[in-house]
């Protein structure tokens, strides 16, 4: 008897968390600062602290894995006598996998542990209900900047990886291990389509992008008000954000390119 | 000063986002930005078309001319009917031409590829080409090719 009521209580906890979740990301969408000017003044500093500053870490892992990919596609292709193809490994498996999924992993690690820490902070030294107190919506002024920022980000920042790699990618197999170089270009234009994998590869990140900061926000913004609680908030979003990223890819993936 | 540097480097991350979309369109999917050509559509029926794809080109002398609009098969003659595009300022092809499923390189991909004919007549929008010869099937090449073995023998 008391098993049951736990599972019908912990059931109900978890409804009650999405449903809040789910009113909390339809407030912040919707909750821009009324004045233009100021509004877009709080996105332009959001926009920098979670896209400029992931620019590194993403074109630099971008460029090693186009490398990575290369060294190990050519090792096995030059079994077949078709090292051409490589190209084509390369662009397909970056556009249509990798870099969407890397990307928004390492986002969720860099972009939204620090949103979390941020927001939970905030909560903690009591400027979430100060600004309430000065009659200012914090999920205008704090969240829904952060939020719009994070979904601009991520695809930006996965097209800048694809290319990222693609380069590094070329310079390994062409400068290093001597692919010919027109035969890398052409059979990668041969095999990608610009509609159906680059356009899904942004589709891709888009979700991801939306998904990662909705969780980051909210786990910042519902965190328990201690250094430990914000401890916490900050790993559930690393470990969530990944978890649905991957899950969301499968379901994606099999929307997508399932008919093949 | 700060969030006019910072205002700077949002403005150039964004350039570099578009930046990566046209390079990721122009040099890796090959997308060319003229509009639309314009093109008249021919049929052909085929035996065996083993392994041809919808988009796959249509050439002439190896040069692309066009590309395989659809692939269905004909229930009445049980052959497969290829519509493809080809451009309409490829306007002189004549009817007596042949069309072949070809195989870039051992293994590659397959394409059409037409030798031209001597008729006066050309080609138009919905006419069709009757002189087909079918792919290459690597199984029936070897059968083919053990049975002869086999007969030489005798």
């Amino acid at each position: 008897m008391k098993s049951i009521e736990l599972l019908g209580a912990s059931l109900l906890d978890w409804l009650e968390a999405v449903g809040r979740a789910g009113i909390f990301l339809v407030q912040s969408i919707f909750r821009l600062p009324v004045r233009f000017k100021e509004s877009v003044n709080l996105l332009v500093k959001q926009l920098y602290s979670v896209g400029v500053l992931s620019l590194v870490i993403i074109i630099v892992s971008g460029a090693f894995i186009g490398m990575v990919l290369s060294l190990q596609g050519y090792s096995i292709l030059a079994k077949f006598g078709s090292e051409e193809a490589v190209g084509q490994l390369l662009a397909l498996s970056l556009l249509r996998e990798l870099s969407p999924v890397v990307t928004a992993l390492l986002f969720a690690g860099r972009a939204g542990s620090s949103l979390t820490a941020e927001i939970g902070l905030m909560k903690a030294t009591e400027q979430l209900s100060s600004f309430e107190m000065m009659g200012v919506d914090p999920l205008r002024r704090v969240i829904a900047p952060r939020f719009i920022a994070g979904v601009i980000c991520l695809p930006i920042l996965s097209l800048i990886f694809s290319a990222s790699g693609i380069l590094g990618g070329h310079l390994v197999s062409v400068q290093w291990l001597g692919v010919y170089d027109g035969a890398f270009w052409s059979s990668m234009q041969q095999s990608v389509y610009f509609d159906t994998d680059i356009m899904n590869g942004l589709i891709k990140a888009l979700c991801f992008s939306v998904v990662v900061t909705w969780i980051a926000v909210y786990q910042g913004y519902e965190c328990v008000p201690t250094s430990e609680g914000i401890g916490k908030a900050t790993t559930r979003t690393v470990v969530l954000g990944s978890l649905a990223i991957l899950a969301l890819d499968f379901i994606l993936t099999a929307a997508m390119f399932g008919d093949f | 000063m700060r969030s006019k540097r910072s205002e700077l480097l949002v403005g150039c991350f964004i350039i570099l986002g578009v930046v990566a979309l046209v390079y990721l369109a122009v040099q890796v999917s090959g997308l060319a930005f003229s509009s639309k050509k314009d093109t008249y559509q021919v049929v052909a029926r085929f035996d065996d078309i083993a392994g041809l794809t919808n988009r796959a080109k249509v050439s002439i002398a190896g040069v692309a001319v066009g590309n395989v609009e659809s692939i269905t098969f004909d229930k009445k003659l049980y052959m497969a009917l290829v519509t493809m595009n080809i451009d309409s300022d490829v306007n002189n092809i004549p009817t007596d031409s042949s069309i072949a499923v070809l195989t870039s390189g051992l293994l590659g991909e397959k394409y059409l590829g037409i030798s031209i004919g001597a008729d006066d007549e050309m080609l138009k929008d919905g006419s069709e080409i009757f002189d087909t010869q079918s792919a290459l099937v690597l199984e029936t090449l070897i059968s083919q090719f053990l049975f002869k073995g086999g007969d030489s023998e005798k």
